[in-house]
């Protein structure tokens, strides 16, 4: 290769061999940062089972209601998944107006969801619980874990769709391409399987 | 796509103006000078602290005159309090173990060389790169404004067991804010060694220039890629449990306080918790973490000796690499040997000794590798080779003092005692500087583009390595008259005997931080008037060998780098270059 | 010339080493416990095993560093390659790791595995910033329950007892020493009242940390009458280096005079 069209092109992906795994590398970062986010959510996950575990009288305070709430916010999460999917594949295809159509849609379910979640916690803010405090007199671990286990989720819902939008505006604009939109999803499909833990173990489990 | 790359260039063309080019700079080689002069400072700072320790113990009523500036609380008149003690003693321990050994030989050298020895223009994430060193910059500001607040720093020790460090200031002075800053200061700090683990592991499997197989990477590529890999679940374990911790503390949780606790008559709001969730999370990370420390310095050592011993190492990169994935794999299971005497159950503390045992198997394996491929060798007493054999001796010593430890029984006379401390300082500790200095003697010519001065040199590891053994073999020998350790003063019948032998540790600590002032002016001293650097003064066959000294902003001045070889061929004076064409001399 | 002092020093550092250990310039204190000779035993074992290592690895390495200097200009690998250093570690070093863990899991399962005497004394031991007290049942034999808000030092109520409301509570035996029969099976259970503590008599060879919120039994048989050290060794706080009370191992008959001394004392 010719010195001089090398140094004009100094960027890496031009001088070196295309990857021996056939994944671009924000793709694998992403891959990689799910890894590491999964360890984080597993050591909260393990310690409220550990306080579960520990606690003599665990208070659970979710009546029906609340148990629908979280049914509905589930079906919500898992639509937005597909929509997502739907936004992949169209960026993939090429079909920019469609793509930015299930952005779009894909951010709004995020968007009721965080307003169904925020819901929920003004509820049982209402009823007294607290970080530290357990109204219905059990373990005031209850609180403690519930909040931030699903607390941290919802920060990951809510940094996930501003990065949808950000993605979206930048796609809209023809500085990002198919791959950023697919990079995203993948974000956004871990959300959605760490919910796939959550629902289960602090609604469900905590059912009256 | 055309967009995109055009982009991506432009971000790479040498940045101008002094901000962007050495402040918030997105180059990996100003990011990795930034890395390791932060662990510098850090480590003098530990070192001083250290030192303030010392000669307390050794002289209780002695005055120290810049420490009483610094805090008139924790040292009224001059003279250290008990708290004050206990709050250097976590400094140190807390600047050492992150600043230093995390920071030093991974995020400093492996930011550095990794992209050049793979042979790539820059880290995958250049702008994440420098998130993690600013990241990084403010959790020690963070860590050291502890010592600025009135309360001072917090004095739970670099483990901060709860509930002494999550009940607040109830359990002593600087348990208030103090302790707030801290864990949100390691709370930083994982997010940056995250931040930079995930660039390493990106930049190691996707950047790699034609030829570089993984088979023909340099070991301590491979030590940091395993490392890497390593810190990421570790750390993404420690975010959380300093985020907890701090919530307990500020939210009025009770993750790790339990109920009924009572201080100074009044009983605590808290109930509930269990301080052992807190131990297991955090052993879970503290145990990865000490190979997170030592790894780097397998890479390191296993990269220099190929070059001053004129030959592969025993069994080719693929020993020492399994080696080192075995270790990297053992740690994440033997977290509860930390916690023998914690009350958890003995048939737990059966599990976990197994695999501590076991985990020697692939340590010994490497430290014979070592030692075996001197064996009919070509020594050049360079420098970066001493410190290299240096390191190769203390982690002998500090692994055997493992074999007392991993055991539930000798471990529950040992646990707490000196013993520890020194068993501790030999493996990770001071291996991993050694290493590290080995690497920055043989490194510093390609950083910076001058020699060190070699005199120096051998002065300041004659010095280090006689001063280690002094100072730690000692605390083993008293470990087993059962001192203990994390006291400020020796009041007991049985540890007041051992006075005279302090006195001795301190003053050889005291000498040994002072052959560290010989390497920081050499470092200085070097950097302006030392003789200017070849591009390959060692003889050696990497990548970073192949360019300039000091690289010029893309590594290699726009040149395609083919690799045709492995990186360690040499045979006495013979060496061939990993982009040579000719054919090897090793037969790899 | 740098390797041949590197070497002399080595090999140096390692006789001196070597000599410390097996001198016992410094070393454990006379054991007084039925346990601990297995715990010393074991140590000696490990001393045996690990200082072989020790001696063997620095004097390789020294003799090696030694041996090949400047000169060569052909270098040769070792014989064999990598393979028998491999196995070497393997079956060597495993093999040693095994007996160490089987010998060392027997001398832990001697201490901790098996079950209190049923005649052994129970003491209830109270860990705090920066003391430990211990308690005796009293002629009931029966614990008084625990109220950790009532605990008050001025009033010396240090454990938190409710005599007026709890007759087991009335007869038990506050003390700040920890006296103990000879020859007798001691039931210790540790409790803390606010921080990490650690109960440490070395001459018992007995460590076990106070967790807070747990009630962790340890149970040893003391040989030997005499006085004895009982440290902390968890960091409590500012105190830390000062934590300890006093062991006394008693025969039975001081021991019986001395209990009623306390008891009258309460």
């Amino acid at each position: 290769m010719d010195q001089s069209s090398v140094a004009a092109t100094t960027h890496h992906d031009v001088v070196m061999e295309p990857s021996p795994y056939a994944i671009e590398k924000k793709k694998l970062g992403m891959w990689v940062f799910i890894v590491s986010d999964a360890c984080t959510f597993g050591a909260f996950l393990f310690a409220y089972g550990y306080m579960r575990v520990g606690a003599p009288v665990w208070g659970t305070p979710f009546e029906f209601s609340s148990i629908l709430n979280g049914v509905v916010m589930t079906a919500v999460l898992l639509s937005s998944s597909l929509t997502m999917l739907a936004s992949v594949r169209a960026a993939q295809a090429g079909a920019k107006a469609s793509a930015m159509k299930w952005l779009g849609v894909t951010m709004l379910l995020g968007g009721i969801f965080a307003a169904l979640h925020l819901r929920e916690w003004f509820k049982l803010i209402g009823e007294g619980w607290r970080l530290f405090h357990n109204p219905t007199g059990g373990a005031a671990q209850f609180g403690a874990t519930f909040f931030s286990v699903t607390g941290l989720h919802l920060s990951h819902v809510v940094s996930g769709v501003i990065a949808l939008a950000f993605i979206a505006r930048g796609y809209q604009r023809d500085r990002y391409d198919a791959s950023h939109v697919e990079t995203v999803g993948l974000y956004w499909h871990f959300v959605d399987l760490v919910w796939m833990f959550v629902f289960p173990l602090m609604y469900l489990m905590n059912a009256r | 796509m055309g967009a995109t790359l055009a982009r991506a260039a432009v971000h790479h063309a040498p940045p101008q103006g002094f901000i962007r080019k050495y402040v918030f700079s997105v180059d990996h080689k100003v990011i990795g000078i930034q890395y390791t002069t932060l662990s510098l400072v850090a480590a003098f700072v530990g070192m001083a602290l250290s030192w303030a320790m010392r000669i307390h113990l050794a002289w209780p009523d002695a005055r120290i005159p810049l420490l009483s500036l610094l805090s008139p609380n924790g040292m009224p008149g001059g003279v250290m309090t008990p708290e004050y003690y206990l709050s250097l003693m976590t400094m140190h321990g807390t600047i050492m173990a992150f600043f230093v050994l995390t920071a030093a030989p991974m995020a400093g050298y492996g930011n550095f060389m990794l992209p050049i020895q793979v042979g790539a223009a820059d880290m995958a994430f250049p702008r994440l790169n420098m998130a993690s060193f600013w990241v990084t910059f403010v959790g020690f500001v963070l860590a050291c404004a502890t010592f600025i607040i009135p309360d001072g720093p917090p004095l739970s020790g670099w483990t901060a067991y709860p509930p002494l460090s999550a009940v607040g200031p109830a359990a002593g002075p600087g348990q208030g804010w103090g302790q707030n800053l801290w864990g949100l200061s390691i709370a930083l700090f994982c997010v940056a060694s995250l931040l930079g683990a995930l660039n390493f592991i990106v930049t190691t499997l996707e950047l790699r220039t034609k030829g570089m197989t993984l088979s023909r990477l340099p070991i301590s590529t491979w030590a940091w890629f395993i490392n890497a890999g390593v810190s990421l679940l570790a750390f993404a374990v420690l975010l959380p449990t300093c985020l907890l911790l701090v919530l307990d503390r500020l939210g009025g949780t009770s993750f790790f306080i339990p109920g009924g606790l009572v201080f100074n008559d009044q009983l605590q709001p808290h109930a509930g918790g269990s301080p052992l969730l807190f131990q297991h999370l955090f052993w879970f990370f503290g145990h990865p973490e000490v190979y997170i420390i030592i790894l780097p310095a397998f890479g390191i050592v296993s990269h220099i000796l190929p070059t001053f011993i004129r030959k592969p190492l025993v069994g080719g990169w693929k020993v020492i690499t399994f080696a080192m994935a075995a270790v990297g794999t053992l740690s994440f299971v033997v977290w509860g040997h930390h916690m023998f005497v914690s009350g958890m159950s003995p048939y737990m503390a059966m599990v976990f000794s197994v695999p501590t045992l076991f985990i020697t198997i692939p340590s010994v394996i490497a430290v014979l590798i070592w030692v075996f491929s001197l064996y009919r060798s070509n020594l050049r007493f360079d420098t970066p080779l001493l410190f290299s054999l240096g390191f190769l001796s203390l982690f002998i010593t500090g692994g055997i003092g493992g074999f007392f430890l991993a055991q539930p029984s000798t471990d529950s006379y040992l646990h707490a005692t000196t013993f520890v401390v020194g068993h501790f300082h030999f493996t990770m500790g001071l291996s991993a500087i050694f290493a590290t200095f080995a690497g920055f003697y043989y490194w510093y010519p390609k950083m910076f583009g001058r020699m060190l001065s070699e005199k120096l040199g051998k002065v300041h590891f004659w010095l280090s390595f006689v001063g280690v053994y002094c100072v730690f073999m000692t605390m083993h020998l008293t470990g087993f008259a059962g001192a203990v350790r994390r006291y400020s003063a020796f009041v007991d019948d049985f540890m007041v005997p051992l006075i005279p032998t302090n006195r001795f540790i301190s003053v050889a600590a005291l000498l040994l931080g002072a052959a560290q002032f010989i390497f920081l002016f050499n470092a200085i001293w070097s950097r302006f008037k030392g003789p200017k650097a070849a591009d390959n003064p060692w003889g050696a066959t990497t990548l970073e060998w192949d360019t300039t000294s000091p690289p010029p902003f893309d590594n290699f001045g726009g040149r395609q780098m083919t690799v045709c070889h492995g990186p360690m061929e040499y045979d006495g004076e013979a060496a061939v270059m990993q982009t040579s064409p000719e054919s090897s001399v090793a037969g790899t | 010339m740098s390797g041949k002092i590197f070497a002399v020093l080595v090999a140096l550092i390692t006789l001196v080493t070597a000599y410390c250990v097996i001198a016992h310039v410094w070393w454990m204190p006379v054991d007084i416990s039925v346990h601990g000779p297995k715990i010393d035993s074991q140590l000696e074992e490990t001393v045996l095993v690990a200082g072989t290592l020790f001696i063997a690895g620095q004097l390789v390495l020294a003799a090696f560093v030694f041996l090949y200097g400047t000169s060569r200009t052909k270098t040769k690998q070792i014989p064999g390659g990598a393979k028998p250093l491999v196995l070497f570690a393997f079956i060597l070093v495993g093999a040693e790791i095994l007996a160490l863990s089987f010998i060392g899991s027997k001398a832990w399962g001697a201490v901790y595995f098996s079950a209190p005497d049923p005649g052994s004394l129970p003491i209830d031991v109270q860990a705090g910033q920066f003391a430990y007290y211990f308690r005796y049942a009293g002629p009931d034999g029966k614990f008084g329950n625990l109220h950790p808000e009532l605990i008050n030092e001025g009033t010396q109520n240090y454990f938190g007892l409710d005599p007026e409301h709890d007759p087991d509570a009335r007869d038990d035996i506050v003390t700040a020493e920890l006296a103990i029969p000879v020859n007798k099976p001691i039931l210790l259970t540790l409790h803390s009242k606010d921080v990490g503590h650690s109960f440490y008599v070395r001459e018992l060879r007995v460590q076990q940390d106070f967790v807070p919120g747990l009630n962790l039994p340890i149970h040893f048989t003391a040989t030997q009458t005499g006085r004895f050290e009982i440290v902390c060794t968890q960091l409590c706080g500012l105190g830390h280096y000062n934590m300890k009370a006093y062991l006394s191992v008693l025969s039975q008959a001081d021991f019986d005079e001395w209990l009623k001394k306390q008891a009258a004392m309460q």
